[in-house]
């Protein structure tokens, strides 16, 4: 809503990860679709669990999948 | 567009239709006479009552048909459980709806400080909990298309 300093690199880290699907992400880290379509609109800051468990669906670390203000890496 | 948000308009067309038919179903049973009467409580307590019944019957139905309904157009599974996004705009959503009940019930109170009939209770009452449904389905899907 504006204010989600909180970006992530999902749908890219999705497409890296032979084009896993929304759902196949949102199985693993046990959610729901609809806040994987949350995080990528930016329109939702997640928990820190979470933010673990999706960085551990990718098997990358947290600083990899998620940052704190405007992302400067391609 | 997902299954929540699809879900909270159904709940908010539902929640409508469902209190439009119940009151014109209800609005020719009002009994004739006096205002403050047995017959005239017995009316609002049947009326509360049997709207709590009727609502909570109708959603359920039309949550099954919904979810059916869904599952046939779009191939997909409803979600099982709430996860903690699920949670927040619930909270949120409840948050809403009962600060509108809240104002509501002090003006139907308000309405008997100043002397008015206590059918204006009642309907002040009856309108605010409906308006308390449509607010927290609104605050649902508003945040689920806009965020948290």
């Amino acid at each position: 809503m504006g204010t989600n300093l909180v970006g992530n690199n999902i749908r890219r880290l999705r497409f890296d990860h032979n084009e896993m699907t929304q759902q196949q992400l949102a199985d693993k880290a046990g959610v729901t679709r609809q806040t994987i379509v949350a995080l990528e609109k930016g329109n939702y800051s997640p928990s820190l669990e979470l933010a673990f468990r999706i960085a551990l669906a990718f098997n990358l670390p947290l600083e990899e999948v998620f940052f704190y203000g405007k992302n400067t890496k391609k | 567009m997902t299954y929540q948000e699809k879900k909270s308009i159904i709940s908010l067309i539902s929640t409508i239709l469902i209190f439009g038919t119940y009151c014109l179903y209800m609005y020719p049973r009002h009994p004739e006479g006096e205002l403050v009467s047995l017959a005239t409580f017995r009316y609002w307590g049947l009326f509360v009552l049997n709207l709590m019944l009727f609502s909570i019957v109708a959603h359920i139905i039309i949550s099954i048909l919904f979810n059916i309904f869904f599952r046939i157009t779009t191939g997909e599974k409803e979600p099982k459980f709430a996860d903690e996004l699920d949670k927040l705009i619930e909270l949120k959503a409840n948050r809403n709806s009962f600060f509108v009940f809240i104002v509501g019930f002090l003006l139907a109170m308000g309405s008997l400080v100043v002397s008015q009939p206590s059918q204006a209770m009642f309907i002040i009452l009856i309108i605010s909990g409906f308006t308390s449904d449509v607010t927290g389905s609104v605050t649902k899907l508003y945040h689920y298309r806009k965020g948290v």
